[in-house]
């Protein structure tokens, strides 16, 4: 099943493991209005990177790297899918199997419109993914 | 309790006169037999009849352990291979080991200066000491051995390893008295407790041996806790003989330096100069006694300061504080020479850090551990765990080739670690801050 499917750029941020960094990192983007439209927090053992979807990627990168953050900028697909029962399989898991890529991360946005999900999915390929999701 | 009284003891007038004669002695020696000290002091325009008194080493060229690098194997030995009987190498695990070598008569006042040490302590015929000093190139673990055997003390060989055995050969057989480094002596003790064993109450220890290693006031009490003795930290390094160059007495204030063997000098380390007495500076070592490998002014890095008072004890030989530093940063893990310039050459070789770094060491229940902090370039930072912990594995595997241990690698964000203007602050040492 074909899904809406599009590149975005989303941010990501090299966080060291210890208490409050996260809170600074959020208080950057607090202080400058920015507002988060979905967000994921790896974690390393001692490291953890944070990657979001910011309304104005390349502003969020500035922001953050005036406040002395590792931070950069990367594409990622953004999918939506139906919202029940099955839809990320349908809709992403199994184009992408299919097509034999590899998901390396998958996240969910938290501002969806009525009935739908929106994840941001992560392949290295992503013109190949893109198509496989495309086709569905 | 002294092993010879008559040197121990010796005024300070005669003492010199002594060491004056053994100076002008091993200087002729060094410059008749070894090219290495006939070069240096022909290059300052000195002959060995100009050293006419004590104050004259000062013009004697320093040696450093780069000098026996460049001089390796043989470079620095004074007599004919044949009359060597020993060699002893250092713990070092990179490049070139030092070796040491010792005639009969070298080994002889060596086990002479060990007896010293360890009738200090009070050791004696009837007593029996377990050796936990590692056995073989190490010059620990021979050295002990002999000091302890010439005391007429009985020798339990245990080396290194294997607490719960060395545990219980304290408990079956007695054992009065303990020689290792500081860090094994509480891994002895640790492993007790764990056992349900506490030894400071079930066995017969009274005094212990420790050295190789630094060792800090906190941690000497912890020992003497665990252990249920009385600690003596000993001094000694490869180049000049081995253990029993220093030692403390039953009071434990201080080292004192067996100056009928050694020649003693604290020096500002920039400068080169002579400090007066209570001022800290960098111990420098003239051998005066030895055959096989005489020393002339030895900087050994160790950051020391001399009493100027004598001790109650009544050895007139001058005592030392503790070694509260070293001029090259140099660090002992695990009984390893760390030197954080090998890390950061190791680090160079790694792509994607950025030149900055900042080492930690602690002691994780009694263990040293060893972790670098280093800050990761902007260039390898994506969005993905993958190539960091690519990146973390090979800084680990380089740092673990070089040094011969294992090391923790934290990935700091660039920007964090206090940047090179002069002396960056590159060591962190949480070992002597009093948690034990």
């Amino acid at each position: 099943m074909a899904a809406p499917v599009s590149r975005i750029e989303q941010v990501s941020v090299f966080l060291e493991n210890r208490p409050g960094r996260l809170v600074e990192m959020l208080k950057v983007l607090e202080d400058r209005g920015i507002n988060i439209l979905a967000m994921s927090l790896a974690d390393a053992p001692d490291f953890g990177i944070v990657r979001m979807v910011l309304p104005d990627s390349r502003q969020g990168v500035e922001v953050l790297h005036e406040a002395g953050f590792t931070a950069r900028s990367t594409e990622v697909l953004k999918v939506e899918v139906p919202h029940r029962p099955g839809g990320l399989v349908d809709t992403v898991a199994l184009p992408l199997s299919r097509a034999g890529l590899n998901i390396e991360y998958i996240y969910a946005s938290v501002d969806p419109a009525p009935g739908q999900a929106v994840v941001v999915v992560k392949v290295r390929d992503l013109d190949a993914a893109e198509k496989a999701l495309a086709v569905g | 309790m002294y092993w010879n009284k008559e040197a121990e003891t010796m005024p300070r007038e005669k003492l010199e006169s002594v060491q004056l004669l053994r100076l002008q002695e091993t200087v002729k020696r060094a410059y008749q037999n070894v090219a290495f000290y006939r070069d240096a002091l022909d290059r300052r325009g000195i002959k060995p009849d100009d050293i006419r008194s004590l104050s004259d080493v000062s013009q004697l060229p320093f040696t450093t352990k780069q000098d026996f690098r460049d001089t390796y194997p043989f470079g620095l030995v004074a007599v004919p291979m044949n009359r060597v009987v020993r060699i002893h190498a250092s713990s070092g695990t990179t490049g070139k080991p030092v070796t040491a070598y010792y005639t009969q008569k070298d080994l002889d006042v060596w086990a002479e200066l060990m007896a010293r040490v360890m009738t200090a302590g009070e050791l004696r015929k009837g007593d029996i000491i377990q050796n936990a000093y590692g056995y073989g190139l190490f010059t620990g673990g021979l050295g002990a051995h002999d000091g302890a055997q010439l005391v007429g003390a009985a020798v339990v060989p245990s080396s290194v390893g294997n607490s719960r055995r060395q545990i219980l050969l304290i408990q079956d057989l007695g054992v009065t008295a303990l020689a290792c480094t500081p860090s094994y002596a509480l891994i002895i003790g640790e492993t007790g407790r764990e056992l349900g064993t506490d030894l400071a109450k079930t066995s017969k220890l009274r005094v212990g041996f420790f050295g190789a290693e630094p060792c800090s006031e906190p941690m000497r009490k912890e020992i003497e806790d665990c252990l249920g003795l009385k600690a003596l930290d000993i001094y000694g390094l490869t180049e000049i003989l081995g253990p029993g160059v220093a030692h403390e007495c039953m009071n434990q204030r201080g080292l004192h330096l067996a100056e009928d063997n050694f020649l003693v000098e604290v020096i500002d380390p920039e400068t080169g100069r002579s400090l007066p007495p209570g001022q800290k500076g960098e111990l420098v070592l003239t051998t005066l006694n030895k055959e096989a490998m005489p020393v002339l002014r030895y900087r050994t890095r160790d950051i020391v300061s001399l009493y100027p008072d004598t001790c109650p004890c009544g050895r007139t030989f001058v005592r030392m504080t503790k070694i509260t530093g070293r001029t090259d940063d140099m660090l002992i893990v695990r009984g390893v020479n760390v030197f954080p310039s090998q890390i950061e050459d190791a680090l160079l070789r790694v792509d994607g850090l950025e030149p900055h770094y900042q080492i930690v060491v602690d002691r994780d229940s009694h263990l040293d551990e060893l972790e670098v902090w280093v800050e990761v370039s902007e260039d390898i930072f994506t969005d993905e765990i993958a190539p960091l912990e690519t990146l973390e594995l090979k800084v680990r595997k380089e740092l673990e080739s070089v040094l011969g241990i294992w090391t923790r690698v934290r990935l700091v964000e660039p920007g964090t670690l206090e940047r090179s203007e002069g002396k960056a602050k590159r060591v962190i040492d949480r070992r002597d801050l009093g948690k034990r």
